[in-house]
Order: C-alpha cells, then structure tokens, then sequence
C-alpha cells in the first residue's frame, strides 16, 4: 500500500513544464517516474482482470444471461400475461421445451420474464446501496468525531438487524413491485458499503492532496466527492459487484416465501415456490432450471467480483 | 480492559436503542396499518377510529413509542390479539427451538468448514483447495432456501432416507429425540455455513501464514505442526470469532427459510405466519429480540476478541 495518489489523479511532472500544477494534481513522494510507458488504469486493471479464467466465465454468463432475459423474448415467444390452466403442469416438449408451471405459464419464457426482474432489480438495488452508502461512508469518515460515531452507531444498528425480517416486514406494509424491491433491497443493503468506504476513508484523508484542497480553500464537499470517492472507487465497485450478486438472492429469498413481485410479473425465487408445493410429484422443471439460474448468476457476479478485487489490488501493488 | 468493556457496553445500548427506533418506526410508518391489520380490510371508518383510541393507536408515534419501550424493558412485548396470547408466551416457545437448530446446524458447519480451510490454505493451489473453492462458491451463491429444497428432492422424496419435515415436537428434547428427522435441516445450515468458514477461514490462515511472528516460530526450531496449531491456527481463529458475531444475522435470518421448507416449529416459522397474517406485534417482537439477540452475540464476540488480543484493549 503506497502513500501516493491513485494515477488518475496524478499527472506526470514532464506533462506541463513550467505551469503551476493545481495543488490537488501534485504527486506525492515516492511517485518516481516509471521507465515502462504509462498505461491508463483500466488497461492494466483489464489485463489482471483477463488473467482470470473464472472472471471471463463469469462475464461470459452474465452477458448470456442479460441476452437471454431481455432478447430472448423477441425469439422465443411466448405468453407470459393470462393463466391457461389447459397448460398446468405440462411436461416438457416441442412446444414447451421445460414444460409449464401450475398456472400454464411456459417456464423458459416465464425464465426470462424472471430474469429481467432479478436481474434489474439486482443491478438498480446494488447501484443504489452502494452510491447512498459509499456517500455515507465518506462523509461519515471524512466529518470524524462526533458525526462519525454517531452515523457509524446508525450503521451498527442497521448491520445487526436480520435483514430478511425487515425485507418481509416492509414486502407486507407495502405493496411490493420491481420498484418497491429496489428500493427495499438497497434501504437494507447500504450500511455494509457504507462501513467499507468510511473506512477506506479514514485512510485517504490524511493524504496530501486531501489536505491540499483544504490549503487551496476547496469546500469540504470537493474534497469528498473529487478527491475521496474517486480513490475509493475501487472498493466501491468490488463492493458492487458482490451487492449484485446479494441482491439476486434476497429477492429470490421474497419471492421463495412469496412476499416478492406479484403475478403476472414474476422473479426466479417466485418460480422456486411453487416447486416446493409441487415437490412430491416429480416436477423437475419447476425446481432445476430456476434455482440453477440463480446460483449461476450469483456465483457468475461473485466470480467477476474476486477478479475485480484482485486487478484493483494489483493495481495498487504495481505503483 | 475494564474502560474497553464499558465502552463496549454502552455502545452495543446505544445502538440497541437505535434499533429498536428504526424497527418501531418501519412498522408503524404505514397510517392506521396497525388496527387496520387487526380489523381486515372491511373494517369502515368509525370502527378504525375507534379501536384506534381503545388501543392508544392515535396518541402520537414518540408516546407509543415510549410506552412500548417501557413494556419491553420490563419483558413485556405486547399482546397479541391475532394469536390471543401475550407475544413473550410465544417467543419463549418457539426461541429455544430455533436456537437448537442454528447453533447445531452452525456447529456442524463450522466443524467440517474451518479444517478444510486450514487445510486448503496450507496446501494453497491443490486439487482439493480447487474442489473446495468450487463447492464453495456454489454454496456460497445458492440461497438456503434452494439448499433446502434440493435435499428434500433428493433424500425425502426421491432417495426415501430422511423425513422430508423437521422433527414436530414441542419440547427440545422431544426434538433431539428424533435425530433423523434433523439431519436434513442441519444438512441444509451445515452446507450454507460450510461454504462461508472454509472461505474465512482459508483467507485468515493465508494472511496469517505470512506474518513475522510465524518465520520466528520457525527460526526457533518450532516443528511444524507446532507453528499450525500452536500459532497460525490460534491467530486465525480470532477473525473467525469476529465475523462469527457479525453473521449472527445472516444465521439468525437463514432460519426462517430452514423453518419455512422443514416445517420446523420455530421462531422463523412464527415470523412467517405473523407476516402472513400482517400480525405487527409479532414481528416487531421478533425483529427486536433476534437484534438484541446479534448485538450481545457481538459484544461477547467483541469480549473474546479483546481477552485473546491485547492490542485491542489498548488503542
């Protein structure tokens, strides 16, 4: 861990000679110029990041996946609003290639339609944990003292409660829907980002170019959102990753109890439900298709997200 | 170490206030839900004015708030009129065996999880590190609820070897009496937890492998199995014993979906029939003990971690 600014905020001492450098752009010590030619971050965090097979798997299966919900339908048609009955149940075949769920609906489309929900809400529900909590945090370890204890004891409160009972708490009170998921699912989901930035905090603000802006009149306000949250983007979107992969399952949690998105709109651990009802007949397409979706899913974000983990960190190491 | 605790301690009330402010408000936020959920949907105007004023519905939040507070401190949660029965009457039921559950099923987690981490990390890039990272990512990306579900379509319903339900006795020991009927509920935590420790675990031996104070056991002629066990292992064991606190949620949480696929009489169950039942004392009760429940959990944790590691106690 070295004590200089991240690259992008950097610029080389050769690039402007003779300008006065913006105090937030000074290299701290220790940032010898490197004799290999400088490459942009993402180049070097992407190189890492390619190096790991379980990463290129994983992001293979996510875009499969997002095709396969969102284009799937326009080539797979398939009725996904009014209960046929007729249809119940019905076995694999030509015409329905995993068979029907209880209420007729074809299970590969009602798969897709599945998939869009889990996969909007998992992908809005971590963007939003993680921008309200990454905000949180930074401010939080940025302000010190009484204000971070206080909103830190806040989080405390939060990361002790078992989620789930609030998740079914509030799925009861209020009508549940993608929108009210993504809003639930992030309302609980934040603290744990927050802690994690707040601490990344702690660490950035007694850097140079932190105190630079101070000496230079910046508001507290540039310092947090110019200079922090940009060097903890590495934790964030780490962070980000696993909430995606988090998200999914809680909301196939809810809809596994049914609490979650109500009929005709449906979610990958709704269909799982009435797999259980139905699991002494033998319906393995009411079981398999949908809970191997979600665990794919989940580790397929889990994989990207270690991957990501180890290019950031290497990116550190390499400075 | 005594300024550590009573810091420790009036932190985990401060919080425990908070908690049980964000619990209180989360469920009362919604106008009338309270009497409404009591009278159903058909209930008219007057009627819901009414039963308001009778059960101090319409006094204002902080007031029923601070009345509720004052029940609780003195271990009464409330009545509840859908069960009609005192709200502790229940909990005390089902609590204990809830506990049973999670703390075998953790247990036995943790007994298969935190060896094979140890092992994993010692011989780091072996076939078996590579099987158990594989098995445990699956583990660790399926919800419990699934887990559950695949060991009752396997071993209940295909293979015929286990009940499909958790033991129905009321009593602990009439449930510990039924030990096959608990395998597969114990199976299900035991695989979930399993997946998780093995991966602390292997990454907490991993850091700990590399420290200063391991290269001087060594120097000093320490046989290896001696730096393991004596050293490398005890050092790991004290993250373990942190994160083990701060999951206590996630196992407390899980329960419910165990319960839920089992049939298991506890107080996940009892959530998810109040829940169903929109039963609000219920499941504030529920909520509010198994936190209260988390937070001393991680104040022993906390506790332990400062007696096995002076440098807390100091800072």
């Amino acid at each position: 861990m070295g004590m200089t600014p991240h690259p992008e905020t950097t610029v080389e001492p050769l690039a402007a000679p003779g300008t006065l450098v913006a105090p937030e752009l000074t290299a701290g010590p220790g940032q010898a110029p490197s004799s290999e030619k400088p490459r942009s971050m993402f180049r070097r965090g992407w190189e890492v990041f390619a190096e790991n097979k379980l990463a290129l798997v994983g992001l293979g299966f996510v875009i499969f996946i997002l095709l396969f919900s969102f284009v799937g339908p326009l080539i797979y048609k398939t009725q996904q609003v009014s209960v046929t009955l007729t249809n119940s149940d019905c076995t694999p075949s030509a015409a329905h290639l995993l068979g029907c769920d209880d209420l007729g609906y074809d299970v590969v489309g009602r798969l897709m339609v599945g998939g869009q929900s889990s996969l909007e809400v998992g992908l809005a529900a971590a963007f939003v944990a993680c921008l309200f909590g990454s905000i949180y945090g930074a401010v939080s370890g940025f302000a010190g003292g009484v204000i971070d204890a206080l909103l830190m004891r806040i989080v405390d409160a939060m990361l002790s409660i078992p989620f789930i009972f609030v998740l079914i708490i509030l799925a009861v009170l209020i009508h549940p829907s993608r929108i009210t998921m993504i809003a639930f699912i992030a309302l609980i989901y934040w603290p744990g980002p927050a802690r994690l930035v707040r601490g990344e905090t702690l660490s950035l603000r007694t850097r140079e170019y932190v105190a630079a802006v101070k000496v230079a009149g910046g508001r507290n306000s540039r310092a947090v959102l110019r200079h922090i949250m940009p060097n903890a983007i590495g934790t964030i979107i780490v962070q980000a990753t696993f909430a995606v992969a988090d998200s999914i399952i809680l909301l196939s949690s809810l809809g596994f109890l049914g609490f979650g998105i109500q009929l005709p709109q449906t979610d990958w651990g709704s269909m799982l439900s009435s797999g259980l009802n139905y699991i002494n007949l033998g319906y393995w397409w009411l079981i398999y298709p949908a809970g191997l979706l979600i665990i794919m899913t989940v580790v397929a974000f889990n994989f990207i997200g270690d991957a990501l983990r180890d290019a950031f960190e290497t990116r550190l190491q390499r400075r | 170490m005594i300024g550590y605790l009573i810091r420790r301690v009036i932190q985990a009330v401060i919080v425990t206030i908070i908690v049980t402010i964000i619990t209180f408000v989360l469920l009362h936020a919604v106008p009338g839900g309270e009497v409404r959920a009591i009278l159903g949907i058909r209930a008219s105007h007057a009627e819901i004015v009414a039963d308001s004023k009778l059960w101090g519905f319409d006094q204002p939040l902080y007031v029923q708030y601070g009345k509720w507070l004052w029940q609780l401190l003195h271990g009464n949660f409330g009545y509840d009129i859908k069960l009609a029965s005192p709200v502790s009457t229940q909990l005390w039921q089902h609590l204990p065996r809830t506990l049973v559950l999670a703390v075998i099923g953790t247990g036995v987690g943790l007994l298969i999880g935190i060896p094979l981490g140890i092992f994993q990390a010692v011989r780091r890039y072996s076939a078996l590190d590579h099987i158990v990272t594989g098995i445990g990512f699956v583990g660790y990306g399926s919800p419990t609820f699934f887990v559950g579900l695949l060991l009752v379509q396997w071993f209940a319903v295909d293979l015929h070897i286990f009940p499909a339900f958790a033991p129905q006795a009321t009593s602990i020991g009439g449930i510990l009496s039924d030990p096959v009927a608990l395998v597969l509920p114990v199976a299900t935590y035991a695989f979930v937890a399993f997946a998780l420790w093995s991966r602390f675990m292997r990454s907490s031996v991993l850091d700990n492998i590399v420290q200063d104070y391991v290269r001087t056991a060594r120097a000093k002629g320490a046989s290896e199995r001696r730096v393991l066990w004596g050293h490398i292992f005890r050092n790991s064991l004290i993250t373990i014993v942190t994160l083990l606190g701060l999951q206590l949620p996630v196992v407390i949480g899980g329960a419910i979906f165990i319960e839920y696929v089992f049939n298991y009489p506890g107080m996940g169950l009892l959530f998810f029939q109040s829940a169903l039942n929109t039963d609000i004392q219920m499941m504030l009760a529920i909520t509010v003990l198994t936190t209260i429940l988390t937070i001393v959990g991680n104040l022993l944790a906390d506790i332990g971690y400062a007696m096995l590691d002076p440098r807390v106690r100091y800072s």
